[in-house]
């Protein structure tokens, strides 16, 4: 769906985007992570050919970008940095311009309304009347913007954190609208600086740092075992003696046992007397590992930068 | 995309604000003239308004006289500047060419929506003093002679006053109705077509800028230049291919006989600003970063 090779934007001495190789398969729900200013949207742009790329190559859909991005933007809803419409005019306006700026758009009005009709029902803006865009609230801009990007029912999603300005309701209404899509057949990438937006629903995670991409995979297998499970148990002082030199840590009546296979070391801790109140596999977080591979955005302006 | 671009800016308040200031000037000129009487000497203030207390179908050239120097130039500037800026800087540039709309396309359809503008403009400007006139200073009979004002530059005397109903020509001899109407088309087009070239210039700076006031004024900055080098005669080797050195030729229009050298000058000179600026901005534009 998504294909970029040695992809780079050097903005002056300046290096946004470094030779980064992206891979997006059709059907997956990519997640894009990064710091703030670490190049997420300069790429998203470069992605749409807005803005041209310095050196490397893009593929969307098979077509290479820029040249012959005309004939896939059709397929494509986007929402780049943010929602904007024009503040004078009210949403459903703005869409249906919108809508009709587009190729293969339907000349006749119904039809045109309709459209943007289906849009608007689906980001839960159906019953919105005439007021003007500049007095919407953060999330209704967010949401207008949404219906904006799935005027043409496209086939790919590239969503530059979207859940911006929502509330927790919202947020988890357009996350069931993106998984339903995405079960539909649309490619979702999502850009996002928000690490639990992308654990909830991505199946797949690039990391991206200073320009650089860091880390590209399954979501799943980035979540892997630790090799360790933790122990809440009243007895912990006994574990500690029981278990022998595997517990790492000791807090509370909370272990930190290495250990494979949390079955077997409840059976053992059963079979020693003692209680165990809860156990579970430790796995990796996703935050763990990104604040491992990331430094500090570029809005954090230490001496510690290199 | 054309008829989009018309349709915002028709539904855009500030297009009917800007418009509805360019008719209220003539019409505010129109009411202290009729109340008062008091017409500017012969040979100053703007061409015409001395004629128009006598014959009020003079009027709307009158009127162009009046927002041609300063006010329309602004009106166009302002929208001009807009055009690409104000969609930049409000963010909606970058969905317009991700829907997709071709870059090129949106340039022409910007620069279309200008001129429409400008011809909504000057038509509404012409059409409500034509009214006021009218109203205020009634039709125009025989005798009304603009004998002081310059005569036309092939020197052709001046005659005396025609049949009624008829309004005279800057060299004195006298119109009909139909003639009158004539040339005032001929001026408002005139007029219409000295203010693309400024357009241009605006619609490039906005290619150039996400800031829409900045680009207007940039544009507003050319203006006021080449208005000063025009009435500089030090500056006389330039004059010529100075934007606004024939805008005042609409005048011509009401000479007898007709003396069009200059008013096809000027349109040759905005053509070319039209071409040069229009290509710039589609140079620059067509292969600019999008980062607003």
């Amino acid at each position: 769906m998504i294909v970029t090779k040695g992809l780079t934007k050097r903005y002056g001495a300046r290096l946004a985007v470094d030779s980064v190789d992206l891979q997006v398969a059709a059907g997956d729900r990519y997640g894009f992570l990064g710091p703030n200013g670490s190049g997420k949207t300069t790429l998203v742009r470069m992605l749409l050919g807005l803005v041209y790329a310095t050196s490397g190559e893009i593929e969307l859909m098979g077509r290479p970008v820029p040249g012959r991005v005309a004939e896939v933007l059709p397929e494509i809803g986007a929402l780049v940095e943010g929602p904007a419409a024009y503040p004078h005019l009210p949403g459903p306006t703005y869409l249906s311009l919108l809508e009709a700026a587009g190729p293969g758009r339907y000349r006749q009005g119904w039809k045109r309304r309709q459209r943007v009709a289906e849009a608007l029902d689906r980001v839960g803006l159906a019953g919105i009347d005439r007021r003007p865009v500049r007095t919407y609230s953060l999330g209704m801009r967010q949401r207008l913007g949404l219906a904006g990007a799935l005027l043409g029912q496209p086939k790919l999603l590239i969503l530059d954190e979207p859940t911006n300005g929502l509330d927790p309701h919202g947020i988890r209404e357009i996350r069931d609208l993106l998984v339903e899509l995405n079960k539909a057949g649309t490619t979702v990438f999502l850009s996002s600086h928000l690490l639990a937006e992308v654990e909830q629903l991505c199946t797949r995670v690039g990391v991206v740092d200073r320009g650089r991409l860091v880390l590209q995979d399954d979501l799943a297998a980035l979540q892997g075992p630790t090799g360790r499970v933790v122990v809440h148990s009243p007895d912990a002082a006994a574990a500690v003696t029981l278990l022998d030199g595997r517990v790492e840590r000791r807090d509370g009546d909370r272990l930190v046992v290495r250990a494979v296979d949390p079955a077997a070391l409840t059976a053992r801790l059963v079979e020693g007397g003692l209680r165990v109140r809860g156990i579970r596999e430790e796995r990796r977080t996703l935050e763990d590992l990104v604040l491992e591979l990331t430094a500090a955005g570029s809005d954090h302006i230490g001496e510690s930068r290199p | 995309m054309i008829v989009i671009e018309l349709a915002k800016l028709l539904r855009r308040g500030r297009t009917w604000t800007s418009i509805g200031l360019l008719c209220a000037l003539p019409a505010v000129v129109a009411v202290f003239l009729a109340t008062t009487e008091i017409s500017p000497p012969p040979g100053q203030g703007a061409a015409f308004l001395s004629a128009v207390l006598r014959a009020g179908t003079l009027y709307p050239a009158a009127a162009l006289a009046l927002v041609l120097p300063v006010f329309l130039p602004i009106a166009v500037v302002l929208v001009g500047g807009d055009s690409v800026a104000g969609e930049a800087s409000a963010g909606t540039l970058r969905y317009l060419l991700i829907r997709p709309v071709g870059r090129t396309t949106l340039l022409v359809a910007k620069l279309v929506a200008l001129t429409a503008f400008v011809v909504l403009a000057v038509a509404l400007v012409a059409g409500t003093s034509l009214l006021v006139g009218i109203a205020l200073f009634g039709v125009g009979d025989a005798t009304t002679v603009l004998q002081p004002l310059p005569p036309a530059p092939d020197g052709s005397a001046p005659s005396g006053a025609g049949p009624p109903g008829s309004v005279t020509s800057l060299s004195g001899t006298t119109l009909t109705p139909e003639q009158l109407t004539l040339r005032l088309l001929g001026a408002m087009g005139y007029v219409t077509l000295s203010m693309l070239g400024l357009g241009a210039i605006a619609l490039f700076l906005s290619t150039v800028t996400d800031s829409a006031l900045g680009a207007a004024l940039g544009a507003l900055a050319t203006l006021v230049t080449s208005q000063v080098l025009v009435t500089l005669d030090a500056a006389g080797a330039i004059r010529p291919y100075l934007p606004t050195r024939y805008w005042l030729s609409w005048v011509d229009f009401f000479r007898e006989p007709l003396f069009l050298y200059d008013v096809q000058r000027g349109l040759v000179l905005q053509a070319c600003y039209v071409l040069v600026f229009f290509a710039a901005a589609w140079a620059n534009f067509s292969t600019k970063d999008i980062t607003s």
